[in-house]
């Protein structure tokens, strides 16, 4: 194998890559390379719909095989780059071969952070990244009874939803004093704690785990560092994700918490790119490098190098959206709150319908809808033209949005 | 070995319009979506970047109108989504993934818009 564009990664960003520069013309080879045995699939349903049975594998599959033949796109299953000879453009794989490359994209992701305590290896514990994570993790609700859940992140709590909705005891174990706490405003927190435990689920905050219990395959119970200890039957663990950072330090690239990368998702070495979670990129809405784990990073990043690669160049600057359903709630966010000094609420927490718009020196810099949709579209169109937007307009539910945006 | 022989899935017709005039025959699954079908059979013009999760709009389709009333109504959500959408709103305009195939719908046809965004 020789040329062409060699993908490291076959999650959502990598596909991406594949499939943007067929679209964008490029007739050069293609080589997508993933270390997981299937075809590439969207990772969003598997805390979902997916783990809720209301879709097989299958669906949740980003395209057919078929298409990767008809595209001409070399996907690699159950494969991974090891090591990347950069003077010879070339590199490594697991099972031994080597490919040759004109260009090289890293979208090697992130991996699930370790939960740091004796009894974390038990058969019981599980993880979700994966889909046969969430197959195995789906196998075992069906018998479960009692559910721990670790992390009060977005995982955590979609997991938590669909758990509870399958009539299992729900306990979540939350380090933090609130729920997703690294970036939603406290009301929102409120909220999601106020939804949940209507629905049963019972919350812990401020802990530690501190064991857990078991023997083999099987958990019994977790115990926190407040001495309390609590029987379950399957423990669950979202306490978030790692950069996998390691290919590129086989080849002396720049890593952070992340790989560096400028606004063209360019590595030092110009044949290198890294896009999605494994990302540490400048970003106009962060005021200077963040690394985002989310569907729409890994996608529009994928875009920007494949555009990079035809020779379309233009800057990143998408603006930054996510969602999570949990329980009836759409809930959606545009922008990015962190670092803003002033939250206002739009609409009303109670009527379940509501946003909240986060202010940095007087600028908008994100929101976060509670069924409200039409202010998470407005909001991308007035982040992404930086329209004026005043907290009094804000607050103001007679002010369509929308209208504002030039 | 008819024990083992796993009964196929009842599936409907739609059929897929480009917005040049192609089109394109699939069998899809009921219980599954527009965008499902069109997802699993390769047909162009539908990218479903969230997955079914009325979260993108890039999924919009121009329902036949013989088919209209036929469907779920539109819920607010989905509304907010076409009304933002690439292509125009138009009053035929659903998302795919909002549409489940159901018995009914056999011999649906849906016309995919020029662009997605």
């Amino acid at each position: 194998m020789s040329g062409g564009v060699v993908i490291a990664g076959a999650g959502q960003g990598g596909f991406q890559v594949a499939a943007s520069l067929r679209s964008e013309g490029y007739d050069g080879s293609i080589t997508l390379i993933g270390d997981e045995p299937s075809l590439p699939y969207h990772r969003p349903p598997l805390s979902k719909g997916f783990m809720a049975r209301k879709q097989d594998a299958e669906a949740t599959d980003l395209r057919p095989d078929s298409f990767y033949r008809e595209q001409r796109i070399e996907l690699l299953t159950g494969e991974r780059i090891i090591w990347i000879d950069a003077s010879n453009r070339r590199a490594l794989l697991a099972t031994g071969g080597q490919v040759s490359y004109q260009h090289l994209v890293l979208a090697a992701g992130a991996r699930n952070r370790l939960l740091p305590v004796p009894g974390a290896r038990l058969g019981g514990v599980c993880y979700l990244r994966t889909r046969n994570q969430a197959m195995k993790i789906r196998g075992r609700l069906g018998d479960a009874r009692s559910v721990i859940i670790i992390g009060g992140g977005f995982i955590g709590l979609e997991l938590a939803a669909v758990a509870s909705s399958l009539g299992k005891h729900v306990l979540v174990v939350e380090c933090g004093e609130r729920l997703m706490s690294r970036v939603v405003a406290p009301i929102i927190s409120d909220f999601y704690r106020e939804l949940h435990c209507a629905h049963g689920v019972i919350f812990k905050f401020g802990v530690k785990t501190e064991y857990i219990a078991g023997r083999g395959d099987k958990v019994s119970a977790v115990v926190l560092n407040d001495g309390t200890s609590h029987p379950a039957d399957l423990v669950l663990v979202g306490i978030g994700v790692v950069p996998n950072t390691e290919l590129a330090e086989t080849c002396d690239l720049r890593v952070a918490d992340g790989i560096v990368v400028d606004q063209h998702m360019r590595t030092a070495n110009p044949d290198v790119y890294a896009i999605g979670d494994c990302a540490l990129h400048p970003n106009r809405f962060s005021g200077g490098t963040v690394r985002i784990e989310s569907v729409q990073n890994a996608v529009d990043q994928a875009r920007c190098v494949a555009a990079g690669i035809v020779g379309r160049p233009y800057g990143y600057q998408a603006v930054p959206w996510f969602w999570t359903d949990q329980f009836d709630i759409k809930f959606q966010m545009v922008g990015l709150s962190q670092g803003c000094d002033r939250a206002v609420t739009r609409g009303i927490p109670e009527s379940r319908m509501f946003s909240v718009l986060y202010f940095k020196r007087q600028r908008l810099v994100a929101i976060d809808s509670v069924n409200r949709p039409s202010d998470h579209m407005a909001g991308r169109k007035l982040l992404a033209c930086g329209t004026p937007l005043t907290p009094e307009q804000a607050t103001d539910t007679s002010v369509d949005l929308k209208s504002l945006v030039a | 070995m008819s024990l083992f022989k796993r009964t196929p899935k009842p599936t409907v017709t739609v059929t897929y319009v480009s917005a040049s005039g192609n089109k394109r025959e699939v069998a899809v699954p009921v219980g599954t979506s527009v965008m499902e079908g069109a997802i699993s059979n390769g047909v162009d013009g539908i990218i479903a970047e969230c997955s079914g999760a009325c979260m993108c709009a890039t999924c919009h389709v121009y329902v036949d109108d013989a088919f209209l009333d036929r469907l779920e109504p539109i819920a607010e959500t989905e509304e907010e989504m076409l009304s933002s959408a690439f292509a125009e709103r138009k009053p035929n305009s659903r998302l795919g993934c909002q549409i489940r195939v159901t018995a009914n719908l056999n011999g649906l046809m849906v016309t995919t818009p020029e662009a997605q965004q």
